[in-house]
């Protein structure tokens, strides 16, 4: 039986980490939240070590530092562009350790009531499928392939195979209690986070990850059901609940149903093979642009990712520095889920050092903005493209979009004509209120600097 | 058994409550922040090393002690990196 100091200490660390998620969802008090989990944590893992490492003790001190050695400089240097996948790579981890304690757990004690059958089977299953699902996201999010949705030939009766493979052995395990059964259920865990993630696309890939990172939490109190771990379970239903309720928030904020984002590749009626016909553009000089924005009351900037890899983000906080001291009112929008996942674009302009009240949300800007003279687009597509308001055939209809295309006039810096993270055309290129503006976007907004300061 | 069972039901519900009110600027710090939460399995890994007496638990321990300590800690790390980015001009 645990002793009552350990059981205070794992209760005293699960208020921690109630109180760290508690303090992450306001703005005041989210770093204080984090180093309160942090804590938490720490008090929870010196508990397990003093009391459960009656032997290797040794041996796990040396796991835990290497761990902290790979870990720490990993979070240190990762480039806050490339933050969305750095998390999927330690949710995918995570997975795999919670598969790992319960197939060392279940080799050990061969046999356990119907419970620990039950929460082996489906630490090991939602382990598994975490960890190669995070692994592929990650794959997707550092471009190592394709960003656009991977449907298989016959991708659904792959997917629904591996799906009824898997729940077959997941029975299987469960009736027989066999080592190598559960084996092959790990096995296949992972070939169904694959077949999981394949077919959701670019723009889609944070919210997958969010669920991923969900399915982590649900796994780990699945082992705490193992281990007979209180703490496990009370932090890891935590971690799912509160990972199901972010993804749902997230798909709302790109105004998707879940079902949709996950599935809907296999059923998406491909009608984007519109017209061929050649449409032209206008694309202006850095000089025509000057003079456009110079002499314009009202510009609104709306960042995206491209802004964030050019590292543009000091060259854009001048520009509009430069511009407010024209007296032009300036604001930038922030879509909900600019960069590559949610909050990402407001990490990376606090960064900048952009005065939090700049940053203006959709319902901010959209009302007004027809009155706006020009609107600059700096590396976004996907959330300016009209097409998600107008075209009920495209992929990301539905999802909330600034109505740019509504402004007097249209500035569209982009590096090529290539289509967004999401692979879709945008109509808003081909709009005869648009300007384009080729070229990397800090070349082109320091340029677009001394156009202006020239005037 | 149903001691269990309890307690997982009422942390589903405290989980849903504390998230329930966060703004979207707060999405990936929350994400991040959830992410090394479940690191905790750490403890779990630790407990398991600790008890193993074949060289396959052993293994099978360590491996996900090691993993589980990653989880951890660069969990926590990328988010205050993140949360820093916050401070300073709110006021």
């Amino acid at each position: 039986m645990t002793p009552s100091w350990v059981q205070l200490a794992y209760l005293a660390a699960a208020l921690c980490f109630v109180l760290a998620l508690k303090g992450l969802s306001t703005p005041r008090f989210a770093r204080a939240g984090n180093l309160i989990g942090a804590a938490g944590m720490a008090l929870a893992v010196v508990t397990a070590f003093v009391h459960g490492a009656v032997h290797n003790g040794l041996l796990i001190a040396v796991a835990v530092v290497l761990g902290v050695v790979v870990g720490v400089p990993a979070a240190r240097n990762v480039k806050m562009t490339a933050i969305p996948q750095m998390v999927a790579l330690f949710n995918g981890v995570g997975g795999a350790a919670a598969a790992l304690v319960a197939l060392a757990e279940f080799l050990t004690v061969h046999e356990g009531d119907v419970l620990f059958r039950i929460a082996t089977v489906l630490t090991v299953l939602i382990g598994s499928v975490s960890f190669s699902g995070s692994l592929l996201t990650f794959a997707k999010l550092q471009e190592l392939m394709t960003t656009r949705p991977v449907i298989l030939p016959a991708g659904r009766i792959v997917s629904i195979g591996v799906a009824a493979l898997s729940g077959l052995l997941a029975v299987a395990v469960f009736v027989s209690s066999s080592g190598a059964l559960l084996i092959a259920l790990a096995v296949a865990g992972l070939l169904l986070g694959v077949v999981f993630v394949l077919p959701v696309g670019g723009a889609d890939v944070p919210i997958a990850i969010s669920l991923l990172n969900a399915f982590t939490g649900l796994a780990v109190a699945a082992s705490g059901y193992v281990l007979a771990n209180t703490l496990l379970i009370v932090a890891g239903t935590l971690v799912g609940a509160s990972g199901t309720l972010l993804t749902r928030m997230m798909a709302q904020a790109m105004g998707r149903s879940l079902a949709n984002i996950l599935f809907g590749a296999f059923t998406a009626t491909v009608a984007q093979a519109q017209s061929g016909e050649q449409r032209t553009v206008r694309s202006g000089t850095v000089e025509d642009v000057a003079i456009l924005l110079g002499y314009a009351h009202s510009v609104v900037v709306v960042p995206g990712y491209g802004l964030a890899v050019a590292q543009a983000q000091h060259a854009a906080r001048e520009l509009v520095q430069l511009l407010e001291a024209r007296g032009i009112a300036v604001s930038y929008g922030i879509h909900p889920v600019a960069g590559r996942m949610p909050g990402h674009m407001n990490v990376l302009l606090a960064e900048a050092d952009v005065p939090y009240e700049q940053l203006k949300e959709l319902d901010d800007v959209n009302p007004g903005m027809t009155s706006i003279d020009v609107a600059v687009v700096v590396g976004a597509n996907d959330v300016v493209n009209p097409g998600a308001r107008d075209e009920p055939g495209s992929p990301i209809y539905g999802m909330p979009i600034f109505d740019v295309d509504r402004a007097r006039a249209v500035v569209f810096m982009k590096r090529s004509m290539r289509p967004g993270f999401a692979g879709i055309d945008n109509t808003l290129l081909y709009n005869p209120k648009t300007t384009l503006l080729f070229g990397d976007a800090k070349d082109s907004l320091t340029k677009l600097l001394a156009a202006v300061k020239a005037l | 058994m149903i001691d269990l069972l309890t307690i997982f039901v009422l942390a589903v519900f405290v989980g849903f409550e504390v998230v329930s009110k966060v703004s979207t600027i707060l999405h990936t710090p929350l994400m991040s922040g959830a992410n090394a939460i479940h690191g905790v399995i750490l403890v779990g890994a630790i407990l398991i090393t600790g008890k193993a007496d074949t060289t396959v638990e052993l293994v099978l321990g360590l491996a996900a002690v090691f993993l589980a300590t990653v989880n951890v800690v660069g969990g926590f790390v990328v988010t205050d990196r993140m949360l820093e980015m916050f401070k300073g001009h709110k006021r």
